[in-house]
């Protein structure tokens, strides 16, 4: 696996050997090639798995195609993508990604916090408990998830009804699957359970780099714990919470294995992701649903710009580097 | 620690109850509606009226109406996601050992580039798949699956190896061959024991996100051929095999779930620091 350490048995440690600007002597070139032929490989296998499908579908994106019919295909320029853009349903999409994703985000920043709280502080005997609880959320299948929500509410096997019987006003044959609001309620539960762990762990991290002389300092101050939250320890992790952000932004954002297995898209719930499916691969319609894909992709590229740019989130650096 | 005053010590009892309650709870509904019979399915109760094994005879017991929809289905997940596990990890390893090791032009970038196709879209990808698939027969194959999971395994698994790599002390391996070992044994004897637990802990990481796919596995297969476990549960509902495929669905989401839910205790403290740092400086 790693056998070239055998052969460069001492080797210097990275940040000693920076080659001098414009000149590289032979060994740091040979270190180059030894780095790319161990790095190569994973490099261009990511390469090839993301970029070749996303030309093909922006080329299959220029093409009016029908699997149905595909002795008619036919270059038609951008028409595939006036069409999406002119119709409404692809703009109630839109706004059905963006307020599943907006308020998964916040709610499971929240939640997330608290449990990257509790996990902190919580005292060793706990400590394996809650963190195992915490994260069995995170190992099951999302649509495992979904299921379990699903039949929870369900009209015929739920029981979430004769739970909420006793509140006044409250229908016990309400039907939580035959409307937005109620759907996209359960919908955001499941994500929200599902994914709050990732943020949490995120956090966690964040929260280990909070310098804890600052916290007691500001206690020996006369900081009540509102405070000290706000003041230091929040400023602190920033980053770590910037960059969890951006990665539940992200992954909110392409949803979809929960609204297939509750509403398939039923009720104006049906987010891009759904969209994109439904158009390639349950309508057989490749130029268009490629269109919707290289706009999925795009808007994905937006957003990761706008807070890189917008909010200065250094990726790498706050990953690591 | 110093000591904790019993309103404490109560307060934080309440916290985990709490945390215990909200993790555990759909795990323990579907549970409740496994043991269920057809009839009592709608009795708008948690726990079952009336406990059975039924479900369970349905999708693992020979003639039982789901078996071959379901064993089938787990036996492609386990191989497919293994394959995709052990193939990204290999890969990985190598990539991250250059990256913490070496110093060569690109690295940042490798590292963005994993970061990027991480975030990227799936399905953005599964339409040009599913069409180049059906035109060189790949559709509906192991292989099939196996190429584009790698997008799913390869980007976590190079940062989280990366970041355990970095953390190990290499000049260990020096300072044996200085001692007399030869160099083979200087790296079995201090590298690889530092580094094992991190090239373990990535591929759990790295086997739950292919186990949990599941719009490779709806879009870019048609039989049982190569159908996983997610897609053949959402293919339950509405087969004519059997009536009602709730309890079924319920039981099947109980066979997958408990393994997970078993590797999750027993490794719960390297999943953790193994997430953690690959996500921020650890």
């Amino acid at each position: 696996m790693s056998a070239p350490a055998v052969e460069r048995p001492a080797p210097p440690r990275a940040e000693e050997k920076r080659p001098t600007r414009g000149r590289r002597s032979e060994r740091s070139r040979a270190e180059a090639r030894l780095g790319w032929m161990l790095a190569g490989p994973a490099f261009v296998l990511m390469l090839l798995v993301t970029m070749y499908p996303i030309l093909q579908a922006f080329f299959d994106s220029l093409f009016s195609l029908r699997l149905t019919a595909p002795d008619e295909r036919e270059f038609i320029w951008f028409r595939n993508y006036a069409v999406v853009l002119g119709d409404p349903a692809f703009w109630q999409s839109m706004g059905v990604t963006l307020f599943i994703t907006v308020v998964t985000v916040i709610l499971e920043l929240i939640l997330g916090f608290l449990l990257a709280l509790v996990m902190h502080r919580a005292v060793k005997k706990l400590r394996g408990f809650a963190r195992t609880a915490i994260l069995v959320p995170y190992g099951i299948v999302t649509v495992v998830a979904a299921f379990a929500w699903f039949y929870a509410f369900d009209i015929n096997s739920g029981y979430i009804n004769s739970w909420l019987a006793w509140v006044p006003g409250f229908d016990e044959d309400f039907n939580w699957f035959a409307y937005q609001g109620s759907s996209l309620f359960v919908i955001i539960l499941s994500e929200v359970w599902k994914t709050t762990p990732f943020i949490s762990l995120l956090l966690l991290s964040g929260l280990a780099q909070v310098p804890g002389d600052l916290e007691e300092a500001a206690k020996v101050d006369g900081a009540t714990g509102w405070e000290v939250m706000r003041r230091v320890i929040l400023p602190n992790m920033k980053a770590a919470i910037m960059v969890a952000v951006l990665f539940r932004t992200l992954e909110a954002f392409r949803i979809f294995d929960n609204i297939y297995i509750m509403t398939a898209g039923a009720n104006d719930t049906e987010a891009l992701s759904l969209l994109a499916y439904n158009t390639s691969i349950g309508r057989l319609e490749i130029g268009l649903g490629s269109a919707i894909s290289v706009l999925l992709f795009l808007s994905v590229l937006i957003i990761a710009g706008i807070f890189i740019k917008g909010f200065r989130v250094d990726l790498a650096g706050g990953r690591n580097s | 620690m110093r000591a904790m005053t019993w309103p404490q010590r109560i307060g934080w009892i309440v916290i985990t109850v709490a945390v215990l309650v909200w993790s555990l709870f759909p795990v323990f509904s579907i549970l409740m509606t496994s043991f269920k019979t057809p009839g009592g399915l709608f009795s708008g109760t948690l726990l079952p009226e009336e406990w059975t094994w039924e479900n369970y005879g349905e999708i693992l017991a020979p003639g039982g109406g789901a078996q071959e929809l379901f064993l089938t289905s787990l036996r492609n997940s386990i191989g497919i996601s293994l394959i995709a596990t052990a193939i990204a990890v290999v890969l990985a390893t190598l990539c991250a050992y250059a990256i913490a090791r070496l110093d060569f032009p690109g690295k940042r970038m490798i590292l963005v580039t994993a970061l990027a196709v991480s975030v990227f879209p799936v399905v953005s990808i599964v339409t040009p798949l599913f069409n180049l698939w059906r035109s060189i027969g790949l559709y509906d194959t192991w292989l099939g699956l196996i190429i584009p999971y790698l997008s799913l395994t390869l980007p976590i698994s190079i940062w989280t190896l990366a970041a355990f790599f970095r953390q190990i002390p290499w000049e260990l391996e020096q300072a044996a061959q200085v001692d007399g070992a030869t160099p083979f044994e200087a790296f079995r004897k201090t590298v690889v024991p530092l580094a094992a637990p991190g090239v373990f802990t990535t591929a759990i990481i790295a086997f739950f996100i292919a186990w949990n796919d599941f719009v490779y596995g709806i879009s870019l297969t048609s039989t049982d051929a190569a159908r996983p476990v997610p897609a053949a549960l959402s293919f339950f509902t509405g087969a004519s095999q059997f009536e009602d495929p709730t309890g079924a669905i319920s039981a099947a989401a109980i066979v997958v779930t408990i393994p997970i839910v078993i590797v999750v205790v027993i490794f719960q403290r390297r999943i953790v620091s193994g997430l953690t740092q690959g996500a921020v400086k650890g």
